[in-house]
């Protein structure tokens, strides 16, 4: 009914031209109004705090300053000399640290890429099951993250974990039960529960973009005696280059940022291994309440995150232009 | 189609290892909750012998589980619903609109989502701290309303940009005849965008109650005993003494079940809405 009357108030000459100057005076201040919200939010819970992060990072902010912040002594880039000072012990931690964390971001990006495009794939092509396949592996995906990761520590207990059990009792590879979750293998578990999520990420983004080929393409592609390994090279490569940018950049940014798995497997402090760099920040803050110090290796992170995605967009944008 | 003899061999050994990775952690979860705790604290067994639904019973009384969980169910219900208006809102006016900073916005939104959370942990922390203090009242610090107001913002710039790739596919004429008959920007908005727009808004909102469901960092600094959420809580299951696996098992399952069959159930626009923006 209202669209009706709508359409016929319309039509009539000269009804439309006020309500299209009143629209346009409005114009103006709607975008505005319409982002103030947004602006509002990402200033309180991610500017000032930005902000004030990099204030803290030149005050001494121990525990006795942080309910009476004002009070805290100005130190230069003293917070900024101890985190760097790589004779010092918290020097020398953080640069382990810091080697830690690229290896394994390393490590589980390539890994969960490989495996998300060898699934994306093996499933690309329609057959019986593949809906319920496609299904089962977005579940570790959809899963609360602490549940799966609760899950996987259950797992690679040593006396009652099924790792153990299956290395040992079924496979006979080992002759004593090991201990996954401290010393070096606290690194390996700590990457494969990581890529066990991460994966069906890259599955998920890259099977979406393989939906955009049309089947023409393979089609002609065949015809013109490309077997299916050359389709893929060719073709299906080459159509999620726009897809891999991104979720190339996604799962780094993740990787490297990540706290959840080390928290989640080995507490606060986890064991030196495994000490990535988010984890190591928030152990040096709260179990030593040193603000000023986390504040300032927070800060160097970040400059370190803005300096290689910079170049990271900038070379791949560069080649897609070329290309 | 015809395929290639080493590449029918290849989707076969893939699906196989990457079904049997995903399935494990998947299978022990679901038949460990369902042991008695004796079975779980020996030797590993592939089958629950003993089975029991004892578990899910008992995770209720040994933790205040159902505390931590309606705590989880405010703080991701009132965090999506804010953040998913206010991510249409603002995704509609750089759909729709070319204004001044329109690019300095959507970049330093996007930005923040590519930043440590410990880099906003500290500051925040002290920020509620100390807001707190100049109230003379606990509003912020270890508080629902701290917590809702930090998970709004961890899901709006990826909402943002999904939901402005998504109304960019909408046709323009659509909200701009609606406009010309002298609907106001709102009205086009609620009644003409948004209808067309709903597959998108789902997938925003599917994903912001995911990633706050699912959040650790803040939630392990934020909350106290009285306003902890599901993924810190979870963790009580162990004393010095004990790990009661069995029913960290079945309350992950609990906690799991209705974020895994939601997503399931909407994946479909999850997955156009995510591929949408990265395909372009």
């Amino acid at each position: 009914m209202t669209l009706t009357t709508r359409a016929e108030a319309s039509q009539k000459p000269g009804t439309g031209r006020p309500a299209r100057r009143r629209s346009l005076s409005w114009g103006r201040a709607t975008p505005f109004l319409l982002v103030v919200p947004a602006v509002l939010l990402e200033l309180i819970i991610h500017i000032i705090p930005m902000l004030v992060g990099v204030w803290m990072s030149f005050v001494e902010l121990t525990q006795f300053f942080i309910a009476n912040w004002s009070a805290a002594p100005f130190v230069g880039f003293g917070n900024y000399g101890i985190a760097l000072d790589f004779s010092g012990s918290i020097g020398k931690s953080l640069v382990h640290s810091f080697l830690i964390t690229c290896l394994y971001t390393v490590i589980v990006v390539a890994v969960a890429w490989a495996f998300g495009m060898a699934g994306a794939l093996a499933l690309q092509r329609r057959f019986r099951g593949q809906g319920t396949l496609r299904t089962l592996f977005l579940v570790p995906y959809s899963l609360p993250i602490y549940a799966g990761i609760i899950t996987w520590s259950f797992m690679l207990q040593r006396d009652n974990g099924l790792v153990n059990h299956v290395l040992l009792d079924n496979l006979h590879v080992i002759d004593t039960p090991t201990f996954w979750l401290i010393g070096n293998n606290a690194f390996t578990s700590m990457a494969v529960v990581n890529i066990w999520r991460a994966w069906t990420f890259a599955f998920l983004m890259l099977m979406a973009g393989m939906q955009s080929v049309p089947d023409e393409l393979y089609q002609a592609a065949a015809v013109d005696g490309a077997g299916t390994w050359k389709q893929v090279r060719y073709i299906t490569l080459g159509v999620l280059k726009p897809v891999n940018v991104v979720l190339v950049l996604m799962l780094f940014l993740w990787t490297f940022n990540d706290f959840n798995t080390p928290f989640v497997l080995f507490g606060p402090t986890p064991p030196p291994s495994a000490d990535i760099i988010s984890i190591h920040i928030f152990s040096n803050s709260f179990v030593n309440w040193n603000f000023g110090l986390g504040a300032a290796m927070s800060v160097l992170l970040l400059l370190l995150l803005l300096v290689v995605t910079g170049i990271y967009l900038l070379v791949t944008s560069r080649r897609s232009r070329r290309a | 189609m015809h395929e290639q003899r080493s590449f029918k061999v290849f989707r076969w050994v893939t699906i196989i290892f990457l079904g049997a990775f995903t399935l494990v952690p998947l299978y022990v979860m679901v038949t460990s909750a369902l042991k008695p705790l004796g079975d779980v604290q020996g030797a590993f067994h592939w089958w629950p012998t003993h089975p029991t639904l004892r578990p899910f019973v008992d995770i209720w009384s040994t933790v205040p589980l159902a505390r931590y969980f309606v705590n989880s169910l405010i703080v991701c219900t009132v965090s999506t619903v804010l953040s998913v208006v206010i991510a249409i809102f603002a995704a509609y006016a750089v759909s729709r609109y070319r204004f001044r900073g329109r690019r300095l916005f959507t970049g330093t939104v996007l930005s923040t989502q590519m930043f440590p959370g410990i880099l906003f942990l500290l500051p925040l922390f002290l920020i509620f701290v100390n807001i707190d203090k100049t109230l003379g009242f606990t509003l912020l610090y270890q508080t629902r309303v701290g917590l809702t107001i930090t998970y709004m913002t961890f899901s709006l710039p990826f909402s943002i940009w999904m939901l402005a790739s998504y109304l960019d596919g909408i046709p323009r004429d659509l909200d701009e005849a609606a406009r010309v008959d002298g609907t106001s920007a709102m009205g086009a908005l609620f009644r003409i965008v948004l209808p067309a727009a709903r597959p998108g808004v789902i997938a925003v909102a599917v994903y912001s109650f995911m990633t706050s469901w699912g959040e650790i960092l803040f939630a392990s600094q934020m909350t106290n005993d009285s306003t902890k959420t599901l993924s810190i809580g979870l963790q009580s299951y162990s004393t010095q003494i004990n790990v009661y696996w069995n029913q960290v098992m079945a309350a992950s399952l609990v906690v799991s079940v209705p974020v895994v069959i939601g997503f399931l159930l909407l994946q479909k626009y999850l997955v156009a809405g995510l591929t949408s923006g990265a395909v372009k």
